[in-house]
């Protein structure tokens, strides 16, 4: 006989405290991840943490400054948001990735970055956009670039008693654009071989003066590839540098050869995706 | 440790008890004896337990039970009135879109979700949007014609009635 709780905090201190008080305790959030984990028997929890009636983690609020997504936030409920779309189009493609319209009524970006697939979606595209992540625990909050949340496969840098809150993204300057591009073997509902975001920003003549490649599924995290934004920078994005670039991407990739693909055909393929989303970056980037 | 839970389903006011763990999914078919909402994988992968949530189409099997408190549930046994079957529960039949019926629930639910936000959705919208209910003996494109008709019913429909 299980004798699981479920707990509905309304507050933040609330969660970090039932946190705290039980370390089998886990955040459940939309669940996409945690409960088919749990029904496969992989995560036993004392007790489920459901965030989702505590008003700081679900809901989008944008102002001036950029966007704040509350951790547990559905993913249909940023794919609706008229103005996301407009500002961060790469970063609501990669939502709209994740699963089926059911699986996006309830999984969470936040769910997404903490369940730390290699493969989610969301998490090179985030990092591609400069996220930051919200996080709270007892001592108060701290901030984390979205690029050093992930340690490993299925690990982060959250202690027990920390939850996630938000993710923030600055505003983009003017003439910055982003896209993401995952490849499957299938149309819909799978899990990517490989993916890349990017975030490029050009002046007015159309020459590159900021750029961030990430990418997914071929190293234990996402990862940002430093290599690849600076050969962006200060050209006008022409094939050789184009080249370069998606150079940079597969020498930064660190891939397992599974069942979705090998090694080498990882290596090869974040390439072109990464070459592919700075195309589509730079395009929108042109028409802002 | 049991927990009773206070709901709307289908617009009654429902009270239930369930386990911390038990799933919304559980509770409709074994608790309330509403097992219109199918059982396929209990993984979100088939879409046979849609179900509507606060108007928003979530699988059933990755809800806990315990969620419902306070919100609104609707079920494939809510959609259509007493007087008359839902547009698209009509059109399927014409459509002949099903065959042994597991997946047909998921399917009406998950389009309601969709005519809902899109009353005139195009062929590859709704093509997408049922990517995550999975039929293993209709085939899908019975399916696809039975949503866009009814789509095309109801908004003719809307039109006249203006
Ligand atoms: C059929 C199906 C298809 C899928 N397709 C994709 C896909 O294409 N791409 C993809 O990237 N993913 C996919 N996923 C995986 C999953 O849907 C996503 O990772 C989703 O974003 C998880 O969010 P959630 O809110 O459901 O997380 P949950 O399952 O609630 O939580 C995931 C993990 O994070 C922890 N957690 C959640 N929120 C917090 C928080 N705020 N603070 C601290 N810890 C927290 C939980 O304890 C748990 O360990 C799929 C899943 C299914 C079932
Ligand atoms: S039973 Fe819920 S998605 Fe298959
Ligand atoms: S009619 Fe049998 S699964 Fe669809």
């Amino acid at each position: 006989m299980l004798s699981i709780r479920y707990e509905a905090p309304r507050s933040i201190a609330e969660a970090i405290h039932l946190l705290a008080s039980d370390p089998g305790a886990h955040v459940l959030a939309g669940g996409t991840d945690l409960l088919v984990q749990f029904r496969a028997g992989a995560k036993q929890p004392s007790a489920f943490i459901d965030v989702k009636r505590i008003p700081d983690l679900v809901g989008i609020s944008l102002d001036t400054n950029g966007l704040r997504l509350g951790a547990a936030t559905p993913a249909a409920a940023i794919c609706e948001h008229a103005e996301l779309g407009r500002l961060w189009p790469g970063l609501v493609e990669a939502v709209h990735l994740i699963g089926s319209a059911q699986i996006q009524g309830r999984g969470s970006v936040g769910g997404n970055l903490c369940n730390a697939s290699p493969a989610a979606d969301t998490t090179s595209a985030l990092i591609a956009d400069r996220a930051e992540c919200v996080i709270a625990g007892p001592g108060g909050e701290r901030v984390v670039p979205a690029e050093r949340f992930c340690t490993g496969p299925g690990t982060t840098i959250l202690r027990r008693d920390e939850l996630l809150v938000a993710v923030v993204l600055p505003r983009p300057p003017a003439r910055t654009a982003d896209a993401y591009f995952r490849l499957i073997p299938r149309s819909e509902m799978d899990i990517a071989v490989a993916g890349a975001g990017a975030s490029v920003t050009l002046d007015a003549s159309g020459t590159c003066t900021a750029a961030r490649v990430a990418v997914g599924a071929v190293a234990p995290t996402a990862l940002l590839v430093d290599a690849a934004g600076q050969a962006l920078i200060g050209t006008r994005l022409d094939e050789a540098t184009l080249s370069l670039a998606a150079a940079a991407a597969s020498a930064a990739a660190r891939p397992i050869s599974d069942k979705r693909g090998t090694a080498a055909y990882r290596r090869h393929v974040v390439g072109v995706l990464a070459k592919r989303a700075i195309v589509s970056a730079a395009a929108r980037a042109r028409e802002r | 440790m049991r927990i009773q839970v206070e709901t709307t389903l289908n617009g009654e006011p429902t009270t239930f008890l369930c386990e911390a763990h038990h799933s919304l999914l559980d509770v409709l078919r074994n608790g309330l004896g509403l097992t219109g909402t199918k059982e396929g994988c209990s993984t979100g992968d088939c879409g046979a337990c849609s179900v509507l949530m606060d108007g928003r189409l979530v699988p059933a099997c990755l809800v806990l039970a315990p969620e419902a408190q306070d919100r609104t549930v609707i079920t494939i046994e809510g959609i259509a009135t007493s007087e008359a079957l839902h547009p698209l529960q009509q059109k399927f039949l014409e459509h002949a879109a099903l065959q042994c019926g597991v997946c047909t629930p998921g399917f009406i639910v998950a389009a309601k979700a969709l005519l809902d936000a899109n009353p005139n959705p195009s062929e590859t919208e709704t093509r997408y949007w049922l990517a995550g209910n999975l039929c293993r003996c209709t085939g899908y494109d019975k399916i696809v014609r039975a949503v866009l008709d009814a789509a095309a019913e109801m908004s003719s429909g809307k039109a006249a009635a203006r």
